[in-house]
Parts: structure tokens; C-alpha cells; sequence
């Protein structure tokens, strides 16, 4: 198992840098004066806390996509549910902190005249159900999709349409006031976690930890999965999925428990983020979101999990230093990025830097990687 | 025969006014005359009597007094009791016969005062008079007011007009009134069944409504009210499930005109394009450029705007889809994902480029005056834009499905869709063909734009909004068949405005939605599969 963890030294790599790095930027922050060159700004650090939810989201969509070759256009689906799931629990620990100061029901629907706590938001005030309920929402959503999907055969591209449609239906639903989400505006003006303050720097640094933290736990799960027996069936379903079921395996099962970790992966990080900026609301849900984390993974490198988390972090931080330096030209970037990635880089940055040396050794044209 | 009409009526006229003014002149005592009975009228009832009877005398000038007196704009010369009424304009007009009269001072004109019992009498004389009118619509309103106003006097104009009506549909309209205003009168109980069966048949909500308030009446008449609203009732549900479906197949010319292009990339090509929204946005803003240059240069013609704007939106989609097709399709053929990823990419940009060029915000495209307004066709209202896209939809459609069965590039398309190399091997130049394939898509794409732009916003974000329920047109009907695509637009177009009454609009999209996903599972390949023995899909 030792060996099998240790075996992709670029899966081992990133998650030191991850570990590292977290911890260095929270060393800055907390220990070095804010005159000191070195020192880490709060703002830095809900950055880069950000970067590592949305590393652990293309980190499932790696899981699915890059191994078991189902190409989920709806990963926000499984993000948005743990975030909002997440959500619920920060609203009912506001109690009677709100605008209205009602003892149980959040603003919004004391806004929409509501007079009782609808039964899906009860149980949301325990911390150990809403965790619970971060990992089991997306999941069973998962598997039920899966499920279904799988079962008639739906692949390749259909699949990829459905699930759009999919996390588009979820978001249509969720604007709407009557869910008892909170409509657009969605959830937010949290107060605190674990009896901590969300606006207190020290719980927002431990927050990027527990980030980081969740990235490389994610990392060895996921490494763990692809290099067992399990994951070497899922590759040959990638593959050639005839193949494997005249063999005698169910193509289906594999991918659907695939499917199934991936989403609860992506609940997971989708519940780390909202704390760390503070809102939820049906956007998540958005194509486009799910679409872009889908770039990430295929600019870091797709089949490789730690390109998953290379290409998030880079792909945002781009995206931060172009929406601050000169937005109007961010979509063209964005949208240059998908078709470079997919015309010129199939395998990714990862890629790119793992066939250099042999490149430079052979001076030879880099060979072809089957798709 | 074009000179004769207006010189006869002018005799009329002529004859009309002598007449009026021979009374007029020994109008001194009242007598026969209704105009100078007023003049003459002591006190409010004698007054009210005196309209009474000018209502029902026929007189041309009965209306004009009438509504001078309800204005009180009608007053008595003391000199010589000449009645007189102040027009729009403060002139003084003679009541009698409707000519200017000149030199009047106005303190000489005493106004002739009005209580409420007057009131009531000048109210049923309008009506009565404007049942009367000339013109047919102010004759539809007044019988309209009578029929809301269940008035029992205004039975013997009513009946006196219903004789002598020439529109159709203004008669059944007074019939209604009448039978409203028998309803409401102290007649017999067969007169008022009889009454309540003519109010029926008008089938809206007002003789629901009239229905619905009958109260204190005999049980039969009150039998026969609740039958007749059941009878309504049955009726209005059958009218709005016809509405719903007439929307619904207007949704679906929507999206067949938003999806027919992917039905030929995606169904035939098997090119998953997610910039097919973006062509249809390059449409619609080549329609706000054609149109814009047109009311800069030449208004006149701006009724023919759509009709410039079809060939170019044709034409400039179709050469951006070239250039998508020979800069990066090309290269991404049997792959799929990253056809899908790279255009995604495309549209991204294609949106941000726009939105550059033109702004973010949703530009002005007007409705030529042909396609504004709307018509009925029995009882239902169809906005002519509506009808003209259904239309619209229908001609592409063939168009399309004339080029691909009938000309030599159909046949050629189909065969390079059917067996590549074997038609290559034939001489087929398979790379032109597929940009020849992709550019008729993107065209397409781009003429959807221009009906698109009559009925949506035109905004960078235009194609954003129907590429997902393309694919789902096109998933739906079966990959690579037209004729399925039509098929599931508009059953699509109808679920989606047949569930809206009950469920809403978000949610019966959702609805469609989950069922389309429900319907995968037992057709995965879409309504009408093309045979084949593929194992991998």
C-alpha cells in the first residue's frame, strides 16, 4: 500500500509542495509581523485556501474523467451540494444573530414570511450531521445519476450533455425562492464554525490548512484507488469498455463507484470553500463553472491526479492576475487556454514537463499518447 | 360611381340640416321637436323626459346634445332660448343643427344644470344613441357597456338596433347584452332561460362572470346559469389547451431553428460544437448591424431589414464556420471531448468579442411593421411574430431537407457521413465536404439568429441560452436524423408550455429536463435511432 502511494513520484511531489506551502503561508501570516517583506496577507491566504478547494474539485473530475474516461460536464453539482450543505449548518449557527433575529429560522425566510423551518434544514444546527451530509448529498445524487446513466450505456458525449443539463436544472431550481435555499441570493453572512469566528484570521488560516490538508488526503485516496486492482480495471472501461465486459466485469460498477468518490470529493472541497469566502449561492450550479474546472484539469494534465491539482492553482492564478491586471482580455485567455490545451497539449503542463528530458535524451519527436 | 358616394351623402347632408332647421325655427314652444323640448323642460323631470324621447327620435344632432349636456357644455340663449353647446375648441355650435354660430357672448348663455335622475336618463340616452352610431366599434362598445351594465331599459334599442345590425358579430354581441339586460329585468322565466342560453354562448370569462353573479332568480333560471358556466368552463379549458399547444409550437420552432444546425454538426458530422450558440448570436447581431446601417442610411427600407439580413447572416456564420472548421476541427476529428472542450473554448471567446465590438448590453433589433401585432384565428390570439418564426421554422427546415436529399453536396455529405473512405475512394474530396458541412451548420445556425433576434434579446449571451437545450433537441430526436429533430423540438416545445400552468416555467423546464434524462435511459439513442451495428457508440 506504502509502495502504491509512493509510486507516482508527482503525486508525491505536489502533495509535499502542497503540505509545504500551505504551512509556509500560514507561518507568515501568523508569526511574522505584518511589517516583516515576508509576511502573508489574510487576503493571500483566503486565495490561496480558495485555489485548494478548487484543486480538490479537479481533483474528482480527474478521478472520473482522466480515469474512467467520462467526461462530467455537472461536477458543480456535487460542489454546489456540499457547499450548500455547508451552508445550511453556517446559517443555522447564526440563531438569532440575524437581521430579524429570529431564534431558528434564517433571514431569508423570515423574509418570505415563513413560519416554520422547512424539514429539510432540520438536523443542519449538528455539526456531525452537516458533515455527514457533505459527503452523503452528493453521493447519493451521484450514485442515483450514475446509476441510471450507466445502466442504458449512456457514454462519451452524451454523457457530457446530460450532465450539463443536469447541473443547469440544479442551478434553474435553486434560483427559485420556494426550494427554501435562498433563491439567487443564496446563503450567506455566516458567523462562525466550530464555535470559532469566520471573520477571525487564525480560523481563516485553519481553514486553509484543513484545505491543504484535504488536497493531499484526497491525493492518496485517489492514488490509492487508481493503483489498485480497482483502478486498473477502470482504466481498461477508459479504454475499451466492450472489451472489459466480454471479459465478465460490470464496466458499470466500477465506473459508478468511481462517480460516487469523485462527488463526494467534490462535496468535500465544495464545503471547505464556502466558509472561506463566506457565500453560496445557485452560480456554482452554473455550466460555465463546471465547464472551466473541467480546463483545469486538461491544462494540468488529465489521467495524471497531480496535474489535476497543478492545473487548478495555476489556471486560477492566472485568473486572478488577469481580472485584476486587465479583465476584458480574461475570457479571451480562458477560452485561448481550451483550445491550446486540447489543439497542441493533450497531456497537459504535467505532460509537457515529463517528456522534456526524453526529448532533449532522444532530440526526437515526443511519441504519440493514445487517447 | 367613386364621385357619386360622397356627393350623394353631401345632399343628404344638406337635406338633413333644412329639415333640422325648419323645426329648430319654431322650436319656440316645444312641440314634436326633442331639441327644443329640452330648452323648454322646467325642472329635472320634465328634462330627463325630454331625453328620453330625444334618445329614441332618430334626430342626427341627438348624440352632440346628449353629450354636451352630460359635459355641461349646453346652455340656453336668454334672448331667444336657442339652444347652444361649446365644441372642444370653445365655439359655440347651434344644438338643433350642429352649425357654427358666430358672435355670442357667452354670459348670455345660461348652462342647463343636470341632478342625478338626469343623469341616469343621459347615461341610458348615450347608450342607447351610441347603439346607434355609424360606426361599427363605438356600436360594439356601447353594446358591450350595456351587457356589463344589465340595464333593462336599453331592451327597445336593443331589440330596435338587433333588426337592423348588418355586422354579424356585433349583433351577437347586442343579443348577448339583451339577453344580459332580460336576465336583469323582471321577464318571464322562459324569456330569462332563453337568456341565459344566448349569454353562454358567448364562452368567456365576462358571461362567466355574469353568470356567476345571478342571484334571487327562479330555480330553473338558476338551474340553467350553472350549467351554462360548467359549459364555459369546459369550453375555456379546451381554449387554453389549445393556446398552450399553439405557444408550444411556437417554443419548438425556437428550438428546431436553434438546434437544426447541430442536428447536421452534431448528428451528421458528429462534431460536438458548443460555438453552434455562438453562430446564432453572430446571426442575430448581423440583424442589428444590417438593421442599424438601414435607419442610418435608408429608412424606407426597413420593412424589408430581415429580408437583407437573411443572406448575410447566412453568410458571415457560414464563413466563421469554415474558419473554426479548417483552424481547429479539422484537427480534433474522432475526438469527441476535446471537440467539445476547444469549442467551448471558441465560444468563450466568440462572446467576449462581441461583447467588445458592441457592448454588453442587450442591443436594439426592431420588428418590421409586418411582424408586429397580432391575429385571430377562432379564439385564439397568435402574435405574428410568433407565426412568422413558426413559418420560418418549417422553410429552413424543408430548405435543408431538399439540399441534403436532392443535391449533388447532400449526396455527397452523406456519403462521407456514411462510409469515409470508400467515399474518398470515389473521388469525394472528404476534407471540402466537411467544411462545406460544417459551414451549411453554422449558416443555419446564423439564419436561426435573425428570427432569433425578433423575439429575444440580442446580447452577447444570446447563444448561451439555447445551446444546452439544442443538444437536448437533438439527443432527444436521435443523432443524425432530421426528421427526429423536428419531431423533438416541438414535442418539446409543447410538454414544456402544456406542464407551465401547472408546475410554472422553471420548474416544468426542470421537469422536461429530468424527463429527458428519464427517456435516455429507455432510448438511449434518441425518438428515431439510425440502424447500424456499431458496437462502440
Amino acid at each position: 500500500m506504502l509502495r502504491a502511494l509512493i509510486g507516482d513520484r508527482a503525486v508525491v511531489a505536489v502533495a509535499g509542495f502542497v503540505l509545504a506551502g500551505a504551512i509556509v503561508i500560514a507561518f507568515a501570516n501568523q508569526a511574522l509581523p505584518p511589517t516583516h517583506d515576508l509576511h502573508a496577507s489574510i487576503f493571500a491566504v483566503g486565495l490561496i485556501g480558495k485555489y485548494l478547494c478548487f484543486a480538490l474539485l479537479a481533483l474528482a473530475i480527474d478521478l472520473v474523467w482522466g480515469y474512467a474516461g467520462i467526461l462530467s460536464l455537472g461536477h458543480g453539482v456535487f460542489w454546489g451540494l456540499g457547499g450548500y450543505a455547508m451552508g445550511m449548518h453556517l446559517m443555522r449557527l447564526i440563531g438569532p444573530r440575524g437581521v430579524y433575529g429570529h431564534p431558528v429560522l434564517p433571514d431569508f425566510m423570515v423574509f418570505l414570511n415563513w413560519t416554520e423551518l422547512p424539514w429539510y434544514w432540520r438536523g443542519f444546527d449538528q455539526v456531525w450531521f452537516a458533515l455527514l451530509m457533505v459527503v452523503l448529498v452528493p453521493s447519493v445524487f451521484a450514485f442515483v445519476f450514475g446509476w441510471l446513466a450507466f445502466r442504458s450505456r449512456v457514454s462519451g458525449v452524451y454523457l457530457s450533455i446530460i450532465t450539463q443539463a443536469l447541473t443547469y436544472a440544479t442551478m434553474l431550481a435553486f434560483f427559485r425562492n420556494d426550494m427554501g435555499f435562498g433563491g439567487n441570493n443564496g446563503l450567506t453572512d455566516f458567523r462562525e464554525l466550530f464555535g470559532f469566528s469566520l471573520r477571525d484570521d487564525g480560523m481563516r488560516v485553519g481553514l486553509m490548512l484543513a484545505s491543504a490538508l484535504a488536497v493531499v488526503l484526497g491525493l492518496a485516496l485517489c492514488r490509492l484507488m487508481v493503483a489498485s486492482r480497482f483502478g486498473k480495471v477502470l482504466i481498461a472501461v477508459r479504454d475499451a469498455e466492450s472489451r472489459v465486459r466480454f471479459l465478465g466485469y460490470r464496466p458499470e460498477a466500477y465506473k459508478l463507484a468511481a462517480l460516487v468518490v469523485s462527488a463526494a470529493l467534490a462535496g468535500i472541497a465544495g464545503a471547505l470553500y464556502v466558509p472561506q469566502v463566506g457565500i453560496i449561492n445557485p452560480s456554482e450550479f452554473a455550466p460555465t463553472f463546471s465547464i472551466e474546472a473541467v480546463i483545469w484539469v486538461a491544462v494540468g494534465g488529465r489521467g495524471t491526479l497531480a496535474g489535476a491539482v497543478v492545473g487548478a492553482v495555476l489556471v486560477n492564478a492566472l485568473k486572478s492576475w488577469f481580472t485584476t491586471a486587465m479583465p476584458d482580455l480574461w475570457l479571451f485567455a480562458l477560452g485561448g487556454l481550451f483550445i491550446l490545451v486540447t489543439l497542441l497539449m493533450p497531456k497537459g503542463v504535467l505532460g509537457l514537463i515529463s517528456s522534456l528530458p526524453a526529448a532533449f535524451l532522444r532530440r526526437g519527436v515526443i511519441a504519440a499518447h493514445p487517447a | 360611381m367613386g364621385l357619386l358616394r360622397p356627393l350623394v351623402l353631401s345632399l343628404a347632408l344638406l337635406i338633413f340640416g333644412a329639415l333640422g332647421q325648419v323645426p329648430a325655427a319654431r322650436a319656440q314652444h316645444g312641440g314634436d321637436d326633442p331639441v327644443a323640448a329640452i330648452a323648454a323642460a322646467s325642472g329635472f323631470d320634465e328634462l330627463a323626459r325630454a331625453i328620453d324621447r330625444l334618445a329614441v327620435s332618430g334626430h342626427p344632432q341627438a348624440l352632440a346634445v346628449v353629450e354636451a349636456l352630460r359635459a355641461g357644455t349646453l346652455g340656453v340663449r336668454a334672448a331667444d332660448r336657442a339652444l347652444l353647446w361649446r365644441d372642444g375648441e370653445g365655439r359655440f355650435r347651434d344644438a338643433a343643427t350642429g352649425a357654427m354660430v358666430e358672435g355670442i357672448n357667452p354670459r348670455e348663455v345660461r348652462p342647463i344644470r343636470v341632478n342625478n335622475r338626469v343623469r341616469r336618463s343621459l347615461d341610458a340616452a348615450l347608450g342607447a344613441l351610441q347603439l346607434t352610431s355609424p360606426d361599427p366599434r363605438i356600436r360594439l362598445a356601447a353594446a358591450e357597456r350595456v351587457f356589463r351594465a344589465r340595464d333593462p331599459e336599453a331592451i327597445p334599442a336593443l331589440e330596435a338596433q338587433i333588426a337592423r345590425e348588418t355586422d354579424p358579430r356585433i349583433r351577437r354581441v347586442m343579443e348577448g347584452a339583451r339577453a344580459a339586460a332580460v336576465l336583469a329585468s323582471d321577464r318571464d322565466v322562459a324569456a330569462k332561460v332563453e337568456a341565459v342560453a344566448t349569454i353562454r354562448n358567448r364562452y368567456d370569462l365576462d358571461a362567466r362572470g355574469l353568470l356567476a353573479s345571478v342571484r334571487d332568480q327562479p330555480p330553473e333560471v338558476m338551474d340553467a346559469a350553472a350549467a351554462a358556466i360548467r359549459a364555459i368552463d369546459r369550453h375555456l379549458a379546451l381554449v387554453h389547451a389549445a393556446q398552450d399547444v399553439v405557444f408550444g409550437l411556437s417554443l419548438g420552432s425556437v428550438l428546431l431553428l436553434a438546434a437544426i444546425g447541430l442536428a447536421i454538426t452534431f448528428g451528421v458530422m458528429g462534431v460536438i460544437n458548443m460555438a453552434h450558440g455562438e453562430m446564432v448570436m453572430i446571426g442575430a447581431y448581423t440583424t442589428f448591424v444590417v438593421q442599424d446601417w438601414i435607419r442610418d442610411s435608408a429608412p424606407q427600407l426597413f420593412d424589408i431589414s430581415l429580408f437583407i439580413a437573411l443572406p448575410l447572416a447566412f453568410c458571415v456564420a457560414a464563413l466563421a464556420g469554415v474558419v473554426i472548421e479548417r483552424t481547429i476541427i479539422r484537427f480534433l476529428y474522432g475526438r469527441p471531448l476535446e471537440t467539445l472542450l476547444a469549442t467551448f473554448g471558441l465560444s468563450l471567446i466568440l462572446q467576449q468579442a462581441v461583447r467588445v465590438l458592441f457592448g454588453p448590453n442587450n442591443r436594439e433589433v426592431g420588428n418590421p411593421s409586418w411582424m408586429s401585432g397580432s391575429i385571430e384565428l377562432f379564439e385564439l390570439t397568435l402574435t405574428r411574430n410568433r407565426v412568422a418564426i413558426i413559418l420560418f421554422g418549417f422553410a429552413v427546415f424543408f430548405a435543408l431537407l431538399l439540399v441534403i436529399r436532392r443535391s449533388r453536396f447532400g449526396l455527397e455529405m452523406r456519403a462521407v457521413t456514411q462510409n469515409r473512405r470508400m467515399a474518398g475512394s470515389m473521388g469525394i474530396r472528404t476534407p471540402w465536404v466537411d467544411s462545406l458541412t460544417f459551414a451549411l451548420g453554422s449558416g443555419v445556425a446564423g439564419l436561426a439568429g435573425v428570427a432569433l433576434s425578433q423575439i429575444d434579446n440580442v446580447s452577447p449571451n444570446l447563444g448561451q441560452g439555447y445551446i444546452i437545450d439544442s443538444f437536448m433537441v437533438v439527443v432527444f430526436g436521435g443523432v443524425g436524423n432530421l426528421w427526429g429533430t423536428l419531431v423533438a423540438a416541438y414535442t418539446l416545445g409543447i410538454i414544456n408550455k402544456l406542464l407551465e400552468p401547472f408546475a410554472g416555467a422553471v420548474l416544468g423546464k426542470i421537469a422536461v429536463l429530468v424527463l429527458l434524462v428519464l427517456f435516455i435511459q429507455v432510448k438511449p439513442r434518441g425518438l428515431f435511432p439510425l440502424k447500424g451495428r456499431a458496437v462502440e457508440a
